[in-house]
């Protein structure tokens, strides 16, 4: 089984990595941007922009 | 077990929570806030047949109501709303340290930039200003003049919202570079490390230096005492060394622990895992038990 997969990334429109085990609302950072993403979907596996943090986000 | 992760993110730290689980064989069903609606009576679809429910909610509003609905419900929920909200509030968590008798620094409360100013003016220079609510170290400023202070002060009141209204003044501690951060279950600490930084600010997620920290019996017995401040659960307990002793200076309630996980060989998320495991069998044993 291949370690990558590989989904599109929706700010640059370019392909990019993924491990194979990710989870649907694990963040990515966009290699190309650098900007969050969010796995929304796994079949396929589709990403988008994350949510800005919030000032009450935090631990 | 079946377990539900509250979560509007998976980060690294809801992910080694995940595979312990998955691996362990629990059934785990993630649950993305944002998607839920709450009804006063009924608990959504979601929960249903779960042991426990993990809070991994990032946003501090969603953490607190959802916590509060799903006591109401009757779903056992880590961390307990009312530990939640004591740690959600820098002014609460202050406060249950000192009722308890727990060293935290000398803090003050105030509600006008008149009445902050005076505040300021006798702790002296420096002295710390943080929001009541935040974190990463977010929104903080070590004040270090008059003119900083009446300036930091009418930002706030001017431009913040309602909560940086409230003045939450604490005086700087000279810390030897470096915090104490303690990973606790019910006050029994998984690991600890230090976070060091030439920046006053010490948090991991201002890129600060983390290494293991051996914790003697007297940062035990805070840990331990802090945690039972709160009303326990699992905790991230910070401290800071005084020369003789030690301060605490905040308990954290969704704590994140990758930093940590990296930093010591102790296997954090096993260890988080071991004590969800134990905390379900014993409510199902007082559940038995009180049938």
């Amino acid at each position: 089984m291949s370690d990558t997969i590989t989904a599109e990334d929706p700010l640059s429109g370019e392909e990019i990595d993924l491990p194979s085990d990710v989870e649907v609302g694990e963040i990515i950072d966009s290699p190309a941007t650098g900007a969050e993403l969010e796995v929304v979907s796994l079949d396929p596996v589709t990403l988008e922009e994350a949510p800005e943090l919030e000032e009450d986000w935090g631990e | 077990m079946n377990i539900g992760l509250l979560y509007s993110r998976i980060r690294r730290d809801e992910k080694l929570l995940l595979n312990e689980l998955r691996e362990r064989g629990h059934e785990v069903t993630k649950i993305d806030v944002r998607k839920e609606q709450f009804d006063l009576t009924e608990p959504p679809e979601s929960f249903d047949g779960l042991d426990v429910v993990v809070d991994r909610c990032l946003a501090t509003s969603r953490s607190l109501y959802i916590t509060r609905f799903l006591q109401s419900y009757g779903i056992p929920v880590v961390n307990s709303h009312e530990t939640a909200d004591i740690c959600a509030d820098k002014a609460k968590n202050s406060l249950a340290l000192a009722d308890a008798g727990v060293p935290t620094p000398n803090t003050k409360v105030a509600f006008t930039v008149e009445s902050a100013m005076d505040i300021v003016e006798e702790f002296g220079y420096p002295c710390v200003l943080k929001p009541v609510v935040g974190s990463w170290g977010r929104l903080m400023a070590k004040i270090d003049s008059e003119a900083a202070a009446e300036a930091i002060l009418e930002h706030k009141a001017t431009l913040g919202n309602y909560e940086h209204k409230v003045f939450y003044i604490q005086e700087f501690v000279e810390k030897p570079g470096r915090d104490i951060r303690v990973l606790a279950v019910d006050g029994e600490p998984i690991a600890a490390m230090t976070r060091s930084s030439d920046h006053w600010l010490t948090n991991a997620a201002k890129g600060a230096d983390a290494e293991a920290f051996e914790l003697d019996a007297r940062a035990k017995e805070l840990v331990k005492q802090a945690s039972d401040a709160v009303g326990g659960g699992l905790l991230g307990v910070d401290l800071m060394e005084t020369g003789s002793d030690y301060t605490v200076h905040e308990v954290n309630h969704t704590v994140e622990f990758k930093a940590l996980n990296d930093a010591v060989d102790v296997d954090v998320p096993a260890a988080v895992v071991d004590w969800l495991e134990a905390t379900v069998e014993g409510e199902k044993t007082l559940a038995g038990v009180s049938a």
